[in-house]
């Protein structure tokens, strides 16, 4: 199993790879297109602000390559968020691959959502093991509207999608790396997709 | 639904916890890795590592324990203590640090608050603000609360918010050590004022007084110490506790 870890200067990326680490998988973190092609599975982080780290994936090329990969991809927190059509933090354009914008919570909610939520819906493979109403870790001020595409959804001032699937194309907004022995689960299965 | 958070802090100099821990069964209690998993098993929802004695000198030694936690354990951590550099700060999250705090320095110099927002996000910074209150009004405390300033303590909080604290830890030096409870009156203001995350800091004695910061207070998070180390208040029991009284949390 070849697992990558895109890394294209966007965030906290060791904890996830610590994360395999301790699942007993050794994850390449890196921004070379040929090996992120080549690879078996595929994970897609970002934490920062989705304008600049859509022109990172820009001056890489990712931006192009990603909507393209065949092989299961996993992107947590901004990364599921950049894999969408639009975001409006910094009013930019995503990779389309889920057919969802990305809006901002509502001042009637504290900014950003911080700590463990629940997520309910579960409807992949992505969530087996994993009970209806399971705590996660979440921190975001941003959030994809529920949507066809929509695997999993969390209550945050409305109901929103904690969680995308289209093909071989999963995201989360939560952190399963942070989010104890059911996030755990969640990389797991995500390893025998 | 969102939940509230119970934070065990843990003071380290040296790379070593230093405030007595009592846990039964514990081969190392100075070990801040051993400690960090026994509380994530525990169902701890977050954990911060306050470096008590950081200096220049010993940065490393933080840094490689930052480095072994983020590798060892599960849920996020927050690390704080002498923080007061952009660079610091990225080499803190490199080695695996969720969210940073930072205190004294944020006062010193505010916009440290925005370049750390703006390079990093929000999300991981945290203000913390030490205060005390004097004649009626609160003030904020430099250096663990041995020096006062003249700052209004909900103007600062404001203040910080606006330049990019994704969340604020608040320690009310009135009521730190004290375990008569936390300063409910100042968080519950607090949280008319802001609308990033607070964590309620000082004064935990027993389970009512955790009960008591999330409602009145309306607190988002309760930080403590003792009560956890000395196994006063088991964190299990505890969360039990809060659910039994329709407080959202995570069992």
């Amino acid at each position: 199993m070849r697992l990558v870890i895109i890394d294209y200067g966007a965030g906290n990326i060791k904890s996830i790879q610590f994360a395999f680490k301790r699942l007993g998988v050794d994850a390449v973190l890196s921004n070379n297109i040929p090996e992120i092609t080549t690879a078996d599975k595929i994970i897609f982080p970002g934490v920062g602000e989705a304008s600049s780290a859509m022109q990172m994936l820009k001056e890489s090329g990712l931006d192009i390559i990603i909507p393209t990969l065949t092989q299961p991809v996993l992107g947590i927190c901004l990364g599921m968020q950049l894999m969408c059509n639009s975001s409006e933090e910094g009013n930019t354009k995503g990779l389309g691959i889920f057919d969802v914008a990305i809006k901002k919570f509502s001042k009637r909610v504290k900014v950003p959502q911080m700590g463990w939520n629940d997520i309910y819906n579960l409807k992949s493979d992505l969530f087996k093991g994993i009970k209806e109403r399971e705590f996660m870790y979440l921190v975001h001020s941003f959030y994809a509207e529920n949507c066809k595409e929509a695997i999993a959804t969390t209550d945050y001032e409305i109901e929103y999608a904690s969680a995308l699937q289209r093909d071989n194309f999963y995201g989360v907004q939560f952190h399963p790396e942070k989010s104890s022995k059911a996030g755990e689960q969640i990389l797991k299965n995500f390893l025998e997709l | 639904m969102l939940t509230k958070r119970i934070i065990p802090c843990l003071d380290i100099k040296n790379g070593r916890t230093v405030k007595g821990v009592n846990f039964v069964n514990l081969i190392d209690a100075g070990d801040p890795i051993v400690l960090a998993k026994q509380y994530a098993d525990l169902g701890a929802d977050e954990l911060v590592f306050l470096d008590i004695a950081a200096t220049l000198e010993n940065r490393g030694t933080t840094l490689d324990m930052v480095l072994k936690v983020a590798q060892q354990v599960n849920i996020p951590f927050t690390v704080g203590g002498g923080i007061s550099s952009v660079a610091h700060v990225n080499a803190l999250l490199k080695c695996g640090a969720d969210k940073v705090s930072i205190n004294s320095s944020a006062v010193k110099r505010p916009e440290l608050i925005n370049e750390l927002s703006e390079k990093f996000g929000s999300q991981c910074v945290v203000v913390a603000i030490d205060a005390k209150q004097v004649d009626g009004e609160w003030l904020v405390h430099l250096a663990g609360g041995t020096i006062p300033t003249a700052i209004n303590l909900f103007d600062w909080a404001k203040e910080v918010e606006q330049r990019g604290a994704g969340e604020i830890l608040f320690t009310s030096m009135n009521h730190d050590g004290t375990k008569a409870g936390f300063a409910n009156k100042a968080l519950g203001k607090l949280a008319t004022e802001v609308n990033i995350p607070i964590i309620a800091s000082g004064g935990a004695g027993s389970v009512q007084h955790f009960i008591d910061t999330f409602v009145e207070g309306k607190s988002d998070a309760a930080l403590a110490a003792s009560v956890f180390h000395f196994g006063e208040i088991p964190i299990p029991d505890l969360k039990q506790a809060l659910k039994n009284n329709n407080i959202p949390i995570r069992l």
